[in-house]
């Protein structure tokens, strides 16, 4: 076989990527397919933290390092917890439900949406090679300045938004103390 | 010998990247591998030491034939003590071969991902800790986010927890589960706001850099203050948050007083109640592991990482009229066996845990939540506001008044704490009292001492 | 990029480990299975209905609020890398914005606090009501 005639050169970067993209496709299809909620949420967790990954063969690592610290390490657990909470075990269906015409109509739609977005994306993405981005795009430095001079108005907003969550989580918990 | 070294060192770096990549990864998990049972062999001697026992100190002793004539006459049918060492390794080869009881009620998938899942982030978590100067071995990847990926590998031990405790079906493991995952991410919380002092006055999230700054003169002196390095323990913000930190460290790898999710007296044995054979190892090696890994991280962050004692040799070899020669050796022995001064300093750490287990009592959960939520989280959180106030006010009217705002913040700190003091004058003590319905008092048992000596014997 | 492989090596690595530790009992071990070998452990008595029940609402509490903290926490971490190093105007505009933002951290710690969320003692716990009256004694 002719490497040379692919239209994307096969280089480390690639077979990592591929790698990675692999394994944060096929957890994400885990996510749907399985009947069980903990084992879903187990295949999103897996998904978040190779996507911390591919965000480090882009340059941004601290994009990818937060995406392991609040999704990964936080808000799964957040999950996980509430499925224990509601002890959701597996999911009862029917067995004539097969013949569903909702089935085959949602596969077209999805694959239609698909194939609409990649005839975009993918031509403009078939020649890049290597990440354009200047080494410190992504460092815990340029994301500092940039989230303090442009960006200050909105940050502290969050952390209103952040007051707003506590009051509101502890309200909902509290709600039978004042009946 | 050391040319030799440096030529091996010059073709490694030639390597492809990525084989380097797996022999420091190779670097950092064999070591950790063959270390933990002798971290367990050396807990158990501490700890029985401790509690006035012997302790393990068969396995492992072995006498040469007398008929071997390979050996020198000397050794010929000579015993050799190796005080027990070989016993976690004889228990773990035993384990192996253990039956691997898998309850009928368990979630199976689940039930095997647990255990892995609690082992994983204890050896991944080293990635970013150097063991010394040489960056072409030790940090496993030097990247620019060390601490922070430290903090986001620690988070990921909560998984192996709560779902070890969910798999079992069973309700003690499900219920030391929730307890230890809500003790996990409580303690985190706190791990990560007095590691945050530490980034702030460093400047950068990057482990190097961290252990570079400990070897700046202490507290920013000139002339002589240059002879010590300036340890993070050894600053005011610094020493609060390696004690916070140190806290945070137990009760992260759930160890005295904070095991109580292994609380045996209420709940057996917590989340891997139901675990046995290799499985329940594999939890029990990841407590060792991370235990190790947690040591390292406080040797680097706080106690100057790979140099031997807070002095700085080199200064001292170039300004001392005597002893140089004496002072450069020390200098050239600090950069080529720095990783044992490493290891030094995570067996220290390793002691400090194993005398914790041995001296303090388990805490309550209620007291647990308490320490986490209402004494580390503000402290650490106020540490933190101090340095950034600090370094603003330092850059800003000079470095006389950072130190001037130090000691203001001690003598409000101190002010504050004897007036709270004098204020709350009354029995802290919580009266807690049982009232039994309709009971009586348990009836008192004449107990005859000859009866009891017979059945002790 | 290059940093990383050492990263993706390690996390690589301590996957396999891991993966044949727990497999290696598994194969290695005899299995003779027996009822009551594989009944769950409850102190030699028979388990009491299904264990996956629901849980206080406490320790959901407790993670929403480790979540919340956590995120206002991982706003500031790019910001302590870039504060030392950066320009007077720079700090005195960031060391403002850093207060007002820590001053509603204190805000939401304090309401914390104030309602005791992290009180695990059950005679001052989220509901009272299902204990009826406290005794109070001394």
């Amino acid at each position: 076989m002719d490497l040379s005639k692919l239209p994307v050169k096969p280089t480390p970067e690639l077979g990592i990527f591929l790698l990675l993209a692999g394994i944060a496709m096929a957890s994400a299809v885990g996510v749907i397919f399985f009947r069980n909620a903990i084992r879903s949420a187990l295949c999103l967790v897996l998904n978040f933290f190779v996507l911390a990954f591919l965000y480090f063969t882009l340059n941004c690592e601290m994009l990818g390092i937060v995406q392991i610290v609040v999704y990964t390490g936080a808000i799964m657990v957040l999950f996980l917890f509430v499925i224990m909470l509601l002890n959701l075990g597996a999911i009862q269906t029917d067995k004539d439900e097969k013949l569903d015409i909702k089935l085959p109509v949602g596969i077209m739609l999805g694959l239609g949406l698909f194939s609409l977005i990649a005839s975009q994306i993918v031509p403009q993405m078939i020649k890049i090679q290597t990440p354009k981005a200047p080494d410190n795009f992504g460092s815990p430095q340029a994301v500092g300045n940039t989230l303090f001079s442009n960006y200050l108005y909105p940050f502290e907003i969050a952390s209103i938004l952040l007051l707003v969550g506590i009051v509101g989580s502890i309200l909902l918990a509290k709600r039978r103390l004042n009946p | 010998m050391i040319q030799w070294l440096q030529q091996l060192m010059e073709g490694f770096a030639k390597w492809p990247p990525i084989v380097q990549a797996v022999i420091r990864a190779l670097l950092l998990v064999l070591p950790i591998l063959t270390l933990v049972p002798g971290i367990i062999w050396y807990e158990r001697r501490l700890l029985s030491w401790m509690q006035d026992r012997i302790g393990p100190n068969r396995v492992g002793n072995f006498r040469l034939p007398a008929h071997w004539k390979i050996l020198p006459p000397g050794l010929r049918g000579r015993k050799f003590k190796l005080f027990g060492l070989l016993q976690p390794i004889a228990d773990g080869v035993k384990l192996f071969f253990k039956e691997d009881v898998t309850p009928a009620s368990v979630d199976r998938v689940i039930y095997f991902l647990a255990p892995a899942l609690a082992l994983f982030p204890a050896f991944a978590l080293g990635a970013t800790i150097p063991f010394g100067p040489y960056t072409l071995l030790t940090p496993v990847a030097d990247v620019n986010i060390g601490v922070l990926y430290m903090l986001a590998i620690s988070s990921l031990g909560v998984y192996g927890v709560v779902l070890g405790g969910y798999a079992g079906n069973n309700k003690y493991s499900l219920m030391g589960g929730l307890r230890s995952s809500a003790q996990l991410i409580s303690y985190e919380l706190s791990m990560g706001m007095s590691l945050a002092a530490i980034v702030l006055a460093t400047g950068s999230l990057r482990m190097t850099d961290m252990v570079a700054m400990q070897e700046q003169p202490l507290w920013g002196m000139g002339g002589y203050g240059q002879i010590f390095q300036n340890w993070f323990i050894l600053t005011p913000y610094g020493f609060i948050s390696g004690i916070i930190f140190l806290v945070c460290m137990v009760a992260e790898t759930n160890r005295a007083p904070f095991d109580l999710p292994e609380a045996e007296n209420e709940l057996i044995a917590g989340y891997h109640t139901e675990y046995s054979s290799m499985k329940f190892a594999v939890y029990f090696m990841g407590e060792y592991a991370a235990m190790f890994i947690f040591s390292a991280v406080f040797a680097t962050v706080f106690l100057g990482g790979w140099n031997i004692v807070p002095i700085n040799w080199g200064f001292l070899a170039d300004n001392s009229p005597v002893l140089n020669g004496l002072f450069g050796f020390m200098k050239s022995m600090t950069i080529y066996l720095s990783p044992i001064w490493m290891v030094g300093k995570i067996i220290a750490g390793l002691t400090f845990y194993i005398w914790l287990r041995a001296t303090l009592p388990r805490l309550r959960y209620d007291q647990l939540m308490s320490i986490g939520w209402r004494s580390m989280l503000p402290l650490a959180t106020l540490n933190f506001m101090a340095v950034a106030t600090w370094i603003f006010i330092s850059a800003r009217y000079g470095s006389a008044a950072g130190i001037g705002m130090w000691v203001v913040a001690g003598v409000v700190v101190f002010t504050l704490w004897r007036l709270l003091k004098s204020i709350d004058k009354g029995a802290d003590l919580e009266v807690r009292t049982v009232k039994m319905v309709g009971g009586k008092p348990a009836p008192v048992v004449e107990v005859d001492p000859e009866r009891v000596a017979e059945a002790v014997n | 990029m290059q940093a990383y492989l050492g990263i993706l090596a390690l996390v690589g690595l301590a996957a396999v480990i891991c993966a044949v530790m727990v497999t290696l009992s598994w194969v290695l071990g005899p299995k003779k299975v027996t009822p009551y070998k594989s009944s769950t452990y409850e102190c030699g008595v028979a388990p009491v209905g299904d264990s996956r029940e629901r849980f206080p609402i406490k320790f959901y509490l407790v993670a929403i609020l480790f979540i919340l903290f956590d995120i206002e926490v991982v706003f500031l971490w790019s910001w302590m890398t870039v504060f030392k190093h950066s320009s007077m105007e720079f700090m005195r505009t960031s060391f403002i914005s850093f207060l007002i933002y820590m001053s509603t951290f204190i805000l939401g710690y304090l309401y914390v606090i104030r309602v005791n969320a992290f009180d695990w003692d059950e005679t001052t716990s989220l509901e009272p009501a299902k204990l009826g009256e406290a005794v109070q004694e001394s």
